[in-house]
């Protein structure tokens, strides 16, 4: 039976990996790979690695540490962070990503989707959104939040698998880094609306919520970064508790 | 020497950096002698079937790997390839396998492409000594090989599928070994140590 999978989350800021509270106020929690490395070890069925530095400084830093990585673990991982053209993308995959993560440059200029998918197959595009709510709409937001775009949660989702996302990765900016829980509703609204792997990010704070939002939420998977980081639920412990509560996990 | 062999469908990255990982003395190549002469030999493969059978067939490889006495293992589309046929491209394989690989078809509940970690049972090869049925390993694929005579592990989404076959010397995986942890590592070991 597939397993619903549990993903740490690593930010890289200058080639080490750093996780912010609403992506404000960056602190070092250690390197990239061993970090990784150990996530394996203790359970992660796959990684995330997302450049935060990308959008304002020179990527080679990070096509380097993508290599490193790629030596390093032995799970699937994603990158992401910057990835404006379908040329970025196939520079990740040759260094040895398993997928690649679009975002803002795909709010710009959606047929990137399209480019990456054609070439190097859906399998390998994730296209993440992060979106927060005004006036009880989702409003999808650019540029780690910082910037409102014209589109809304629902329908760019829609659109990404049309174009030929294999993956949706979404968090609210009203629930990232506040470790209140995910808004399960809408998780529960993207799954029956979209036919491929919905992820859930940001916004757990227990074991209680990533479980909500794999159940109720129908989530695929759930990603998170400081619970895992500062060891405040340890993957293993995270995995066995999900496993009480009838979740299918790998242990 | 374990031959990797290159036919140019693109990124053996994953497969040469687990292969390391395991220690092992491998070589990535397309030159037949070399293959020939390798204590065991590696066909992965990415992408789409009939254009990977196709750059295979223009590789001249395909009477080289069929006359191969030494253990061979197939990795995805590779094992795909060792087929007798695909429906993707309604491509013609190598037919070293005797059976056909179909698309998967999405049910309730179950999205194509079948992307994850997901268990095997009913193992019966050594690719699986010492291991329990049950284990957990990593898929991405839309299309899989049905049961057949050669089916060596099963995995049921929907419907049970071959996730390892074997015959005679050939090995074939519509898993990611490489990407599937220390389970994956156990596994190429295995198959490595088969003579």
């Amino acid at each position: 039976m597939l397993a619903k999978r549990i993903i740490p989350c690593l930010d890289i800021k200058d080639g080490s990996t750093v996780k912010g509270v609403n992506f404000l106020g960056l602190r070092n929690v250690g390197d990239p790979v061993e970090l990784g490395q150990k996530y394996a070890a203790e359970g992660a069925d796959e990684l995330v690695y997302l450049d935060i530095s990308a959008t304002y400084e020179g990527r080679k830093t990070f096509a380097d540490l993508v290599t490193k990585i790629a030596e390093g673990i032995d799970i699937p991982f994603t990158v992401g962070g910057g990835i404006s053209t379908v040329e970025d993308a196939g520079k990740l995959l040759l260094a040895g990503a398993d997928k690649v993560t679009v975002n803002s440059a795909a709010v710009r200029r959606p047929e990137l989707i399209d480019e990456i998918a054609n070439r190097y197959g859906s399998q390998f595009v994730v296209v993440a959104i992060d979106a927060k709510t005004i006036d009880g709409r989702w409003v999808v937001t650019t540029h780690g939040g910082r910037q409102l775009s014209d589109r809304e949660l629902f329908s760019w989702a829609k659109e990404a698998q049309e174009r030929g996302a294999g993956e949706i990765l979404f968090t609210s900016m009203d629930h990232d880094g506040t470790k209140n829980g995910y808004p399960c509703e809408t998780y529960a609204r993207l799954f029956d609306l979209l036919s491929i792997p919905v992820v859930a990010s940001g916004g757990a704070g227990t074991v209680d919520h990533i479980a909500q939002v794999l159940s109720e939420g129908k989530a695929d998977a759930a990603l998170a970064a400081s619970i895992f980081h500062y060891g405040e639920i340890p993957i293993p412990v995270l995995k066995r508790e999900l496993d009480k509560k009838g979740i299918n996990v790998r242990l | 020497m374990i031959a990797v062999i290159d036919y140019k469908t693109g990124n053996l990255r994953s497969v040469k950096n687990a292969l390391a990982r395991l220690g092992g003395d491998y070589v990535v190549t397309g030159d037949a002698d070399v293959i020939r002469a390798a204590s065991h030999v590696i066909l992965p493969g990415v992408g789409e079937a009939a254009q990977a059978m196709s750059s295979l067939r223009e590789s001249g490889l395909v009477d080289v790997i069929l006359a191969l006495t030494q253990p061979v293992l197939g990795i995805c589309i590779g094992m795909q390839l060792m087929c007798r046929s695909s429906q993707e491209g309604n491509t013609k394989c190598m037919g070293i396998f005797d059976t056909d690989v179909v698309k998967m078809e999405p049910a309730p509940g179950l999205k194509v492409p079948h992307m994850g970690w997901d268990t095997i049972e009913k193992l019966d090869s050594p690719l699986f000594a010492d291991m329990q049925d049950g284990a957990y390993v990593y898929y991405v694929h839309s299309f899989a090989p049905e049961l057949c005579e050669h089916t060596v592990a099963v995995t049921d989404y929907g419907t049970p599928f071959s996730a390892a076959l074997q015959n005679r010397n050939f090995f074939g995986t519509q898993f990611h070994p490489e990407k599937s942890g220390p389970v994956g590592a156990k596994i190429l070991r295995n198959f490595l140590s088969v003579l």
